[in-house]
């Protein structure tokens, strides 16, 4: 059996992404009905779903490179909280409105150059996830662009309470490009783009951003990471727990 | 020469719509006001219970659907509200109503969603009453509310076989799945049957909206409706539904049901229902939190066009 072992580092790889999606997603999930318009609400949701819908592709896939006959709600439902591989980011639980509109552009950021850069893939499969994902991240990322410029340069209050959020998120913000060997070893093959490269067109869009947005960076955040190796923050086992609760009460059953 | 109130008259007996720039008397704009803010009030109210078990659906496809519906309530909400506005009130007077317990939502949705299986008995009873309820209403003599309803109807029927598609995995699943979606149906029943509202007898308003076109089926006709399209469809799920008293009336060829519990009704319409209190401190809460971010939105909205005056100048 060679193919479980060849096909380890793309199963790995896709499943990184998936978690990555599924996360976010679950974390917007948490506040519908608590946005601060019904306009808000909408477009939260509007997110989430197109995020699941990434998460649903990739598990699937990665269940046709596992060969074991998984499913999307395999990796999803079926997985220990230290199983999932999604940088810290995406897990923070939710603050005020100020917070989650920070969390999502400092995604977003990343996202968009990511998708596109992925989308060239010479893996077929991820080549035409990605280049779905690039459209919707593109609405997101005007969404979240817009609100930290609003809210940046809204009221002092909103200004505050922005700065707060980006002082708080921007200690999160450099394991999105972390690069290992699993990744190495897939952009050798053209399979997965250079995350180094991804980083200049974060950093020139989240800099126009926040300078747009009146707000500014922390310049000597201690970098945080360890969601690769599933050493994830306190509240993330609550988050998969929640996530899992009914799935795993039932073992076997449809839905 | 016709009077104003003749002309309106002459619309009404015709089955035409009004709309808003036509004079209309004002109690029919107060009633229509009352009545679209309540319908818009229960659609983004009943996101609670729902939204309660986004994050617990147990499988992604799941989650994905129930996601959407959220959402598609979400859109009734600013449709309807949109609707309420060409009267001449603005939406954040009706949710100052609302938060001010002035103004009221669906009953059903001060019951609490306590297992998966409410999420499909949601969809299958709950949209499927609202359905019965509406459907008539796209003929509403209004013409902004009824063409809100076309488009509302077409997503609550998604809603109603979602719901009935989960029900029917449920049953067909396994005996605890089984057991879980019989008891949704034991306790989401009589809620759903209470949705069309008191008996025609008790119903005070009934006759002038009849008369108005705003309202053209009676509480007791839509119900028995509901109860004769239900039916069935619970036989078909091999569920029971909790009325011993139910049984088909062959003379009259439709169901018969049990005695109505209505001081549960009045008790839930008078605020003192399982989730009354919840739901409401959520939304007050949720909206008086979301403060700082309309004035913030407000704030940069002027200051954007000050800007743009400056430059043009
Ligand atoms: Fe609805
Ligand atoms: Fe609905």
């Amino acid at each position: 059996m060679s193919g479980p072992t060849d096909n380890s580092p793309l199963l790995t790889y896709v499943l990184r992404q998936g978690d990555r999606s599924l996360v976010l997603a679950q974390r917007l999930l948490e506040n519908v009905a608590h946005a601060p318009e019904l306009e808000e609400d909408m477009a939260l949701g509007n997110i989430a779903l197109d995020l699941i819908g990434q998460a649903r592709l990739l598990y699937t896939y990665a269940g046709e490179i596992d060969g074991e006959g998984n499913d999307e709600n395999h990796y999803a439902y079926w997985r220990d909280d230290t199983d999932f591989t999604n940088p810290l980011l995406v897990e923070q639980p939710n603050g005020d409105f100020a917070h989650l509109v920070t969390r999502q552009f400092l995604y977003d950021a990343f996202a968009a150059p990511f998708w596109a850069a992925l989308a060239m893939s010479s893996d077929e499969s991820l080549a035409a996830i990605a280049a779905k994902a690039v459209k919707e991240t593109a609405y997101h990322l005007r969404h979240s662009r817009g609100w930290m410029i609003r809210l940046g340069d809204g009221t002092d209050e909103s200004h505050q309470r922005m700065q707060a959020a980006v002082d708080q998120l921007w200690r999160f913000t450099d394991e999105l490009f972390e690069q290992d060997a699993v990744e190495e070893g897939l952009q050798a093959g053209g399979v997965a783009p250079d995350m180094e490269a991804l980083r200049a067109q974060w950093t020139a869009t989240v800099d126009a951003v926040l300078a747009e947005a009146t707000l500014t960076h922390p310049e000597d955040s201690t970098m945080r990471n360890g969601g690769r190796r599933g050493a994830h923050d306190e509240p993330f086992s609550f988050l998969i727990g929640e996530m899992q609760v009914v799935a795993r009460a039932h073992p076997g059953a449809s839905w | 020469m016709e009077t104003e109130e003749e002309k309106f008259d002459a619309l009404i007996d015709a089955d035409d719509r009004i709309e808003p720039t036509d004079w209309m008397p004002e109690n029919y704009r107060k009633t229509l006001i009352r009545q679209i803010a309540q319908h818009a009030h229960s659609e983004i109210i009943g996101m609670q219970p729902e939204g309660n078990w986004l994050t617990r659906a147990p499988s992604l496809r799941r989650k994905a659907i129930l996601t959407a519906k959220v959402q598609d309530e979400a859109g009734h909400g600013l449709y309807l509200y949109g609707a309420a506005e060409t009267l001449g009130t603005d939406r954040s007077e009706l949710l100052d109503l609302l938060h001010a317990g002035r103004q009221k939502y669906s009953s059903i949705f001060n019951y609490p969603t306590l297992t998966w299986a409410d999420i499909g008995a949601i969809g299958w009873l709950v949209d499927g009453a609202a359905i019965m309820n509406q459907v008539p209403l796209c003929r509403c003599s209004f013409g902004p509310y009824a063409r809100a309803m076309v488009r509302i109807c077409k997503e609550e029927s998604f809603h109603q076989r979602q719901g009935f598609q989960i029900m029917l995995t449920l049953a067909n699943g396994t005996d605890a799945q089984r057991e879980m979606a019989q008891d949704a149906l034991n306790r989401w029943w009589w809620p759903t049957v209470m949705m069309f509202g008191p008996a025609d007898a008790d119903s005070p308003h009934s006759e002038q909206n009849m008369r108005w076109g705003i309202k053209r089926i009676s509480n007791d006709d839509l119900r028995q409706k509901f109860i004769d399209a239900t039916v069935p469809q619970a036989e078909l799920l091999g569920l029971t539904i909790p009325d011993p008293d139910l049984h088909w009336d062959e003379e009259r060829e439709t169901y018969d049901i049990g005695e109505i519990d209505w001081d549960e009704f009045w008790t839930v319409v008078g605020g003192n229902g399982p989730c009354n209190d919840d739901r409401m401190a959520t939304k007050v809460g949720a909206y008086n939190e979301g403060e700082w971010v309309r004035e913030a939105a407000s704030a940069y909205a002027i200051k954007q066009a000050a800007r743009a005056k400056e430059v043009a100048a």
